[in-house]
């Protein structure tokens, strides 16, 4: 029983449940933004297993993926896949069984669904990780355009088909990831150099990577807000986002014009309050 | 010093409090005092969150004092414009000149007394009106009893920034353990004492 535990945690910890569980939170936000009958139990239950489940699965796959450059890097390399305490093989099937589960059980649900779905483990573990994360910087686009898909299939799963809010709402996703990556990228700046890793910083410097949070952050607080416009959030909803993104500007003109590791800290912790707390005033907004 | 899991607790009440402010506690006001209450339970809002993710060490930042001119500022125009309102443009003026003086003093380096006078001005004005207007206004009966709570926040608040503007000078009142300590309970406080106010008077 001890060894099935520790291999649960071990594989459990593979999953990223934190980020999972944002994503997914994404993903009930952008169904239920649809005001379509949102107390559909049966429904909201197969959207959060396979939607868990497609992300679980492309994570695991990033896992495996990554576990050579993950073991060089400092922050990564206790990861059970490091660290050898998992099977890699085993790793690899774990990782496709749980994508194809979750995709397969996606397409099942709505065609238009399974396929944002599908797109969004595709340009994460085949565009992102294996093609464009050791070659480019710019490989966190693709990295910000599968993380987006949650919310987009979420939209289009409650509303049958691909709106201007939900590419809004997607694009909102798309300009938050850089807040939060590239934070990250510049405080683990020596683990993504000893991995070989291209980042921003790397690449272009930390004065265009500030500039680059800072023109993201304030994309990402644009979309939000006129994606809650558009979904018919009460002026009192899209006040309390307003002011939530006026915090996210405030951290990310501070991190432009007077840096520091502890504004760069507060800004990546930020960034995830904010997309998180977003997230629940547009569930708030149709419950 | 560090912030224990209590600490933690009381900002999240506090940022929760001040969001639904933010969100629902104003409905029915004009425009200017859902501006002015927006921008000062905004504030409030990004404190907490702020000290929530940094720390108590948030508070030893330049930028806080000005910062923190905006909460009383703010409070206290929303009440203006509300219930004084022969005094809106004068107090409005007062407003916007309070914090630029506020910042100006604060942005540059200066050797006389000037910076202390302005923020005990703006200060003591803006504290005052947000203590003593709703309790008058409560018991003149132009305003329900319990609206008269937003005058015992503001009496907090202007507590807990004294407190931390003699601790900023060097010559605490209290030690900066004991300060740091009460800091989470008193803006908790003082956010349910508004929100509570605003909601029930």
């Amino acid at each position: 029983m001890s060894i099935f535990a520790a291999k649960f945690r071990h594989y459990w910890s593979l999953t990223k449940p934190s980020q999972s569980g944002l994503l997914l939170a994404t993903g009930l936000a952008g169904y239920m933004s649809a005001r379509c009958p949102v107390f559909n139990i049966g429904t909201i239950l197969s959207l959060s297993a396979s939607l868990f489940l497609a992300i679980a699965g492309s994570t695991v796959l990033n896992m495996w993926w990554d576990r050579d450059i993950d073991a060089k890097m400092v922050r990564t390399k206790k990861r059970a896949t490091s660290k050898g305490l998992v099977d890699e093989n085993e790793v690899l099937r774990a990782g496709l069984i749980l994508s194809v589960i979750g995709v397969g059980w996606a397409v099942a649900m709505d065609a238009l669904y399974g396929l944002i779905v599908f797109a969004g483990l595709f340009f994460d573990v085949l565009i992102y990780s294996i093609w464009l994360k050791r070659r480019t910087a710019w490989s966190i686009v693709w990295g910000g355009i599968s993380g987006a898909m949650p919310i987009l299939a979420g939209r289009a799963l409650g509303l049958g088909a691909i709106d201007w809010i939900g590419v809004t709402l997607a694009l909102g996703i798309l300009f938050w990831i850089p807040t939060h990556t590239l934070t990250f990228s510049m405080k683990f700046a020596k683990d993504y150099a000893d991995a070989c890793v291209p980042t921003f910083p790397s690449t272009y410097g930390l004065t265009v990577t500030r500039a680059t949070i800072a023109i993201s952050s304030l994309l990402a607080a644009v979309a939000m807000v006129v994606a809650g416009y558009g979904i018919g959030m009460t002026w009192g909803f899209l006040r309390l986002l307003g002011v939530l993104s006026t915090g996210l500007l405030m951290l990310a003109v501070t991190i432009t014009f007077n840096p520091s590791e502890r504004v760069n800290f507060s800004l990546f912790k930020y960034a995830s309050i904010y997309m998180l707390a977003a997230m629940i005033l547009v569930v708030l907004e149709v419950v | 010093m560090k912030l224990t899991s209590s600490d933690r607790v009381l900002l999240l009440f506090t940022a929760l409090l001040a969001s639904y402010q933010v969100a629902v506690g104003m409905d029915g006001f004009s425009a200017l005092p859902i501006i002015a209450y927006t921008i000062g339970f905004g504030v409030l809002l990004i404190a907490a969150l702020l000290i929530f993710i940094l720390g108590f060490d948030v508070l030893d930042s330049p930028v806080v004092v000005i910062v923190s001119t905006v909460i009383p500022l703010a409070l206290s125009l929303g009440l203006v414009w509300q219930h004084l309102a022969s005094y809106r443009t004068s107090y409005l003026l007062f407003t916007i000149i309070g914090f630029l003086a506020v910042a100006w003093t604060r942005s540059i380096q200066m050797q006389n007394k000037l910076p202390v006078i302005i923020l005990a001005i703006t200060h003591g004005i803006a504290g005052m009106t947000i203590f003593l207007l709703p309790i008058i206004l409560s018991i003149q009966g132009g305003m329900k009893p319990l609206f008269s709570l937003v005058g015992v926040g503001g009496a907090l608040i202007g507590i807990g920034g004294l407190l931390l503007s003699f601790l900023k000078t060097g010559k605490p009142i209290l030690s900066r353990g004991t300060i740091m300590r009460l800091f989470p309970i008193l803006l908790l406080v003082t956010t349910a004492l508004f929100v509570a106010g605003f909601q029930y008077g």
